[in-house]
């Protein structure tokens, strides 16, 4: 016996863990000891994150003007369908202090940023600074990759064409006399698109790079021209536009337009009244749209949202009663262990 | 070369002319078998063709050519590019591997070696050049390598054996005989050479036991039958050699045309599976539909208006653009029909067949053979098997029979305990002491014997005992064989006489010789011949034997053995109280399954036994009616024999056969055994193995004419209904395809016989015999043919919904190897036919359960997990852009990032669910093995059907509401914590993803795997791992810079997964997606917990199960006859007696 075992033929399996199954293994079961106390524990947990979640949305303050001006009685109602450069304004007051860092954003409805031809109508490597792309942009870009006299388009594609280009100016009224609120237009993108995702062409003066292309068909002026004050803030670079190319993911969204951090308005925006003055270009009309300004303050957890605290506490509470029922489950019927 | 009588005879269409060499004239089959479907050159477009038409690839290439179409196009061609080219690979490396084996299997049997006349001297061929009309010379133990015309041999009457075990299981020696006219050629090379015979005979055909044709020699026309022809598969026994002229080649064979045609054979969970696509397609091609009418919508409610910023392209209106949408559509979520189910499916397959292969429980030392899953795709359904069809001979049993008890003058000796054969018999035999027979220079060594007070008796010179072992070496067929001195060789037409002769010569009655006039026997070493006086042979109806000798003494006895009924008619009243207790014994030995056998003899007056001798001799010269004449001479002469007592022959079982019955028979798994054996033998191993019993009624089917056979089985039918509730009754019609299952009460047998099988198997009666078939516990269908075992296979196949399985070891059962669902073969013996046609093969019967309740049970739970799983993850993913569809205007948008779409089911969830279908347990082997009864659930298609697919859809549903909607809400004008943007799309699809990696690992962490090793663990947390390190680096700055238009999703980990809020997002969404089932699966199992869940349960309590209690089989006497040993057939007491029989040297 002992002989035949150590002549193993080689046919006879190998016999390790793995060939023959016996693996050590953790084998958890849904058992009482455990889930129960487990549901309570995460209900408890829940309960308490979305009270401390729903405290803070609740601190946050929060302005919002619709200016689309669909009401006739609306100061941007003549703006409204006029195709003519055309500017209203519209005041507010704020009855305590908005406290800063305040935001600046701009909001639009009914808009389809998702829409996945127009997502997909720019050229990524126009906007990364090659220049054989000025001259060929990709057909993604159709239909503004060229325009009517075959000319490459700059940027090219539908995303660029329909920046947004409403402007605003927000005024403090201080004794009866209009204050300009400093907006800052810096580092409102994110750092990577602005550092890594999009390049101008390393030529200088910028403007020699876009030599034999066009301006996309809707806009007033080239890309190149967007901030002739600022070699840091024009061309692909600019921020308003890095805003507006990093695309909503649904059609009701706002963009970040300017904050609020300078001068005596770092604190934030005293209680008073205010005037917002709005340069209407952008045409929302035809498809429905609603235009908004937004002015908010943000918490740690982002801006204003109620829905993440109320969900933390209707679940939280769901598994606290959850535990409940399965404990009594458990005790009342606690199944038969005979096989 | 000439063509001698060219005789037309127009009934015979097949004509072989012998040693006619021009062989192109004509169209003959060559001896060559071919089972492989590639070769090298025809291997890619074929396999490519044959991968094409399975459904899903033909679709995914589809998929392929629609994503080249720019204006439909939702996502780059290389997220359906890379999976297709994978599975195609794989699946073509598994193809070529499987092939390649086939081509080495028939090379193997192709190129075997067997002498080959030609030119006039013999030369060693392959198989595979075999010719029609070549002449072949074979040898003892040789197989034969096609179907021949016997024409000579070296025995005596140009007789030779053959074992046809591997065509029919019958085990005993067949005997063919040469003609005369070819016979008479014997060895002479010149005269074989010389040989012009023309045989017309009737084309290739499957009938094994007929045989049609003529042989022309010299313008003689000689009759043909199946007595002169040797068929491949059969072996040749105890003939030094014989020749043989080729008829049949190759697949012309009548064990080729027997086989069957092979079928592709599909697991009913891949017909479910098939069924589940094209509701699948059905259910895809719907949502498509709803996109694009909500897309046509949308384009004239919003697109039109939305023309500033997006302008339509040239010449696509909304009818066309919505018919694109339907297109991208089916492009997005195609995914819910993925393609990597089909080779997962196929990998999880083939680990769980090695599993098989590597299993050293299943490993048999003997023979060094190991279990083999020969086809690797049909694991899951070994753990769904509802009925066992198995041979007897090498599969149930070893053909191997042991003296066993004997009964001498009413005292009895037993060789040993029969006990549980599961392990412990072995120890028992090995470790006991066996009788030592070395005083007995020529006792067979193999022999084995435990009792020593029958070698004591011996010696002590009983009387009684010497004359029943004088008995036994005197009164049989067998012929000795003694090469060299003290060589003693046995050749048995029955492995009974055998076992019978062996025990008389290990106790000192050795048979040593015979010549047609004497016996000559070595009783306790001195040597008598015994003149021969008559042999009274064995046949069905007189179920006996007898010899007269005249010992040197000159006193003439009879001796007689034979069927204990029969002989106890027999016998001298004196005997009546020996015959009691031996009643008694025969009584515990048939209860036991003993093969028994009454020996007696009686004294005979020389005046009378003259005048018997006279009226013999006129009666065996007699014209007419000798048969009739001689029987009523035994008649007259067998009376008033003296009792000597009984032997005990054990048909021996394969070691745990009735353990093992008795383990498949608790997992609810019905075992009917389809033999080729007489009915007496057949019933006496369904009692050996336990599966008739004493209490059972028994219905035998014998009858000869439909109508009878119909009447026994309504009669049958009518006994078992009225058992049943009045209200089963009604359930069951004629009309209905599927017969349900019926449940009687008490136990029924059925014992049906293969010529009554013929007709209850026509189509007028098979309902009613399947009906009847399956109320009993348990059936035996004996002597029936190889086609027939394949047509009762099909008939439960055909209106039962059940999974059948087949077992056998010849030959006679790879029909039904192949008919069934499962074919499994016994490894190890000589032949290969059965296993060459099975899928799984092993070396010992008692293997099954571990197939069965083991690998089988674990590999469908680990399938069904894994298809489950596998649904799951792949409708939670796909369905969150049907939710998103409502949000982006019907844009075919996809949520997530085009790498995630590439990477997700070939990388990032394959490998952990891979590990979940391959090392899952629900729980251990010995609890398995301790609960049968876990194995139900796989009969009853529980974990995976349709119901559970709905279920799994319904779950991934909600999963993916989940999965959308929470982001969604949370999104909603949520910024950064810089009040910088984060509702960005590419935000959203990050968020969404790493959300559904989540629940998709969690789910099946915490939920699916009951068994986690190390391996699970590593895959798991090693997709989780990959997936944030594939991330990162497709969303990085270095990718980017290279390949700017490819990785656009540059940053957004970075920026988004910074934000708290992202987090809680994704935090909360997981736990919403898992904490439902938990609940409810907790619940399940506190309110309705399962078979599972208890064992489960109590495997963690008590860890290993305590070993099942010893119980010694109950010891059953029985008033039932057993068989009696005679396995021959009748006609060789002519033969032995036959001067000529003997050789002549």
């Amino acid at each position: 016996m002992v002989k035949e075992e150590q002549e193993e033929s080689s046919n006879r399996p190998d016999n390790t863990a793995f060939t023959q199954q016996r693996l050590p293994a953790w084998q958890p079961i849904l058992s009482a000891s455990i889930v129960i106390p487990m549901f309570l524990l995460i209900g408890a947990a829940f309960i308490g994150v979305g009270v401390a979640l729903f405290i803070t949305s609740r601190d946050i303050q929060l302005q919002e003007l619709d200016y689309t001006g669909d009401d006739s009685e609306h100061p941007c109602f003549k703006c409204r369908t006029n195709t003519e450069k055309c500017t209203c304004s519209m005041t507010f007051s704020i009855p305590t202090l908005f406290k800063g860092p305040v935001f600046f954003y701009y909001g639009l409805t009914n808009y389809f940023q998702n829409q996945r031809k127009y997502g997909a109508s720019k050229d990524d490597n126009q906007l990364y600074g090659d220049l054989n792309y000025f001259t060929s942009p990709s057909t993604d870009c159709d239909p503004y990759t060229r325009d009517s006299k075959n000319m490459p388009i700059v940027p090219c594609g539908a995303l660029a064409n329909s920046m947004f280009n409403d402007t605003f100016t927000l005024s403090h009224t201080v004794n009866g006399v209009q204050k300009i609120v400093p907006l800052d237009g810096k580092g409102i993108a994110w750092w990577t698109d602005y550092n890594i995702k999009y390049r101008n062409p390393s030529i200088t003066p910028l403007i020699n790079a876009f030599n034999g292309t066009k301006k996309p068909t809707n806009w007033p002026k080239p890309i190149y021209e967007l901030d002739t004050t600022d070699v840091y803030n024009n061309g692909f670079i600019n921020q308003d536009f890095l805003v507006w190319m990093r695309r909503a993911a649904l059609p009701d969204f706002r963009k970040l337009y300017r904050r609020i951090t300078h001068d005596d308005y770092a604190a934030g925006l005293p209680a008073g009244n205010y005037t917002l003055t709005i340069a209407y270009n952008y045409p929302v009309h035809s498809f429905n749209g609603k235009k908004k300004v937004v002015l908010s303050n943000v918490s740690w957890m982002g801006g204003k949202n109620d829905f993440l605290g109320i969900a933390y506490i209707v679940v939280g509470s769901m598994c606290v009663v959850m535990s409940v029922v399965m404990l009594i489950v458990y005790a009342r019927f606690k199944f038969a262990e005979d096989v | 070369n000439l063509l001698i009588g060219k005789m037309k005879l127009p009934q015979f269409s097949f004509t072989v002319y012998a040693n006619y060499t021009d062989k192109n004239l004509f169209e003959y089959k060559k001896n060559a078998i071919k089972t492989s479907k590639y070769n090298l050159f025809s291997f890619l477009p074929l396999n490519l063709f044959e991968q094409f038409s399975r459904l899903a690839n033909a679709y995914f290439l589809f998929l392929l050519i629609l994503q080249l179409i720019p204006q439909i196009s939702a996502v780059p061609w290389f997220t359906t590019a890379v999976p297709l080219l994978i599975v195609l690979s794989v699946s073509g490396v598994k193809d070529a591997n499987d092939d390649i084996n086939r081509h080495k299997q028939d090379k193997q049997v192709n190129n075997r070696k067997v002498k080959v006349l030609i030119h006039g001297e013999l030369r060693e061929e392959r198989w595979m050049n075999i010719q029609v009309g070549d002449i072949i010379k074979l040898e003892s133990n040789q197989f034969v390598p096609a179907d021949l015309l016997l024409l000579s041999s070296s025995e005596p009457l140009n007789l030779i054996y053959v074992e046809t075990a591997e065509l029919d299981g019958e085990t005993n020696l067949k005997v063919k005989q040469a003609l005369t006219v070819t016979g008479e050629m014997g060895d002479n090379m010149d005269d074989l050479s010389a040989f012009r015979g023309e045989l017309r005979c009737e084309p290739p055909n499957n009938r094994l036991d007929k045989f049609k044709g003529t042989l022309t020699v010299d313008g003689q026309q000689h009759g043909v039958d199946n007595d002169k022809i040797l068929l491949r598969g059969c072996t040749v026994r105890n003939t030094e050699w014989c020749f043989g002229l080729v008829i049949f080649a190759g697949s012309d064979t009548k064990l080729m045309q027997n086989s069957g045609r092979t079928t592709f054979k599909r697991t009913r969970i891949d017909q479910l599976m098939n069924i589940l696509v094209l509701c699948i397609f059905g259910f895809l091609a719907t949502i498509c539909a709803i996109m694009t009418v909500g897309h046509a919508v949308w384009e004239v409610n919003e697109g039109s208006a939305f023309t500033a910023f997006l302008p339509r392209q040239s010449g696509v209106d909304i009818p066309l653009s919505s018919f694109y949408a339907f297109w991208s559509y089916v492009i997005v979520l195609n995914t819910v029909v993925p393609i990597s189910l089909y080779v997962s499916v196929e990998m999880i397959r083939l680990g769980n067949s090695f599993f098989i292969d590597w299993d050293r429980k299943m490993y048999y030392p003997k023979k060094d053979t190991p279990a083999q899953a020969r086809t690797t795709t049909l694991n899951e359904e070994l753990g769904q098997i509802k009925y066992i069809f198995s041979d007897k001979t090498g599969t149930l049993t070893q053909n191997i029979m042991t003296f066993n008890k004997c009964s001498i003058n009413g005292r009895n000796y037993v060789s040993g305990e029969l006990c549980d054969f599961s392990g412990q018999r072995i120890e028992i035999t090995e470790n006991t002491e066996r009788v030592d027979f070395s005083w007995n220079q020529l006792a067979d060594p193999k022999f084995v014997f435990h009792d020593y007070s029958l070698l004591k008796t011996m010696k002590e010179g009983n009387l009684e005992a010497q004359a029943f072992f004088r008995l036994l070496a005197l009164c049989h067929t067998v012929m000795p064989e003694e090469n060299l001195p003290g060589e003693l060789n046995y050749q048995a037409q029955s492995p009974d006489e055998d076992a019978l002769v062996t025990a008389a010569r290990n106790f000192g009655f050795v048979f040593r010789s015979r010549t047609p006039e004497s016996i000559t026997v070595m009783e306790m070493g001195r040597k008598v011949t015994y003149e021969l006086l008559a042999v009274l042979d064995f046949n069905n109806v007189r179920k006996r034997m007898s010899v007269i000798v005249r010992d040197p003494e000159g006193r003439m006895t009879l001796y007689c053995k034979g069927a204990d009924t029969i002989i106890y008619e027999r016998l001298h009243p004196s005997c009546s109280k020996l015959k009691d207790i031996t009643t008694t014994h025969l009584n515990e030995y048939a209860g036991d399954g003993l093969r028994t056998l009454a020996l007696a003899y009686k004294d005979l007056e020389k005046s009378y036994m003259e005048r018997w001798l006279e009226r013999h001799h006129e009666a065996s010269t007699a014209i007419e009616g000798r048969e009739d004449k001689l029987d009523v001479l035994y008649e007259d002469i067998e009376t008033d024999l003296m009792l000597l007592g009984a032997t005990a022959v054990e048909d021996k079982l394969q070691d745990g056969v009735p353990h093992t019955i008795e383990q498949l028979a608790k997992a609810d798994i019905k075992i009917w055994v389809l033999t080729g054996d007489k009915q007496e033998t057949a019933e006496n191993i369904g009692y050996s193995c336990n599966m008739l019993r004493e209490e059972m009624e028994i219905f035998v089917v014998t009858a000869n004419t439909a109508n009878e056979v119909k009447e026994e089985l309504q009669v049958a039918e009518e006994r078992l209904l009225a058992t049943m509730k009045a209200n089963a009754k009604e359930l069951y019609q004629h009309k209905t395809q599927t017969v349900p299952d019926e449940t009687v009460n008490g136990e029924y047998g059925l014992i049906i016989n293969g010529h009554s099988l013929a007709y209850a198997l026509q189509e007028d009666l098979e309902l009613e015999l399947l009906r009847t078939a399956c109320m009993c516990k348990t059936v035996i269908c004996c002597r029936v043919t190889p086609l027939q075992k394949a047509m009762v296979v099909e008939l439960v196949k055909k209106y039962k919904q059940a999974i059948t399985l087949a077992i056998g070891d010849g030959a006679n059962d790879v029909s039904m190897i192949k008919a069934a669902h499962i074919g499994v073969g016994i490894s190890g013996q000589e032949g290969m036919q059965a296993v060459l046609s099975s899928d799984f093969s092993f070396a010992q019967f008692r293997y099954l359960q571990r197939l069965l309740l083991v690998h089988g049970r674990w590999s469908y739970i680990r399938m069904c997990k894994f298809l489950q799983y596998f649904f799951y993850k792949n409708f939670s993913y796909t369905l969150v852009h049907f939710w998103y569809g409502f949000f982006c205007g019907f844009s075919a948008q996809t949520v997530y990032d085009d790498w995630f779409i590439t990477m997700y089911n070939m990388v990032y969830t394959a490998t952990s669910v891979l590990a979940l279908g391959l090392f899952d347990q629900d729980v251990n082997d010995r609890w398995s093995f301790r609960y049968p009864q876990l194995y139900s659930p796989g009969q009853l298609n529980t974990f995976f059907s349709k119901k559970t697919f709905v279920r799994c859809v319904m779950v991934s549903t909600y999963t993916s509401l989940v999965l959308f909607f929470i982001p969604w809400a949370a999104m909603q004008d949520s910024v950064r914590g810089d009040g910088k943007d984060v509702a960005d799309y590419q935000s959203f699809a990050l968020s969404t993803q790493t959300s559904l990696m989540i629940v998709v690992s969690a789910q099946q962490m915490f939920l699916d795997t009951f068994y986690w090793t190390a391996i699970n663990q590593f895959f798991l947390w090693g997709s989780i791992a990959a997936y944030l390190a594939i991330t990162f680096t497709f969303f990085s700055n270095g990718l980017f810079f290279v390949f700017t238009s490819s990785f656009p999703f540059i940053g957004t980990a970075r920026n988004s997964l910074k934000q708290p809020n992202v987090w809680l997002t994704m935090f909360l969404t997981c736990l919403l997606c898992v904490l439902p089932t938990v609940a409810f699966r907790f619940l399940h199992m506190q309110l309705r917990p399962t078979i599972t869940d208890k064992v489960r349960y109590k495997a963690r309590e008590e860890g290993q199960p305590a070993p099942a209690p010893y119980r010694p089989p109950p010891r059953r006497v029985s008033t039932r006859r057993s068989s009696y040993a005679f396995s021959h057939s009748q006609g060789y007491g002519d033969l032995v007696t036959s001067r000529k029989f003997l050789r002549l040297k």
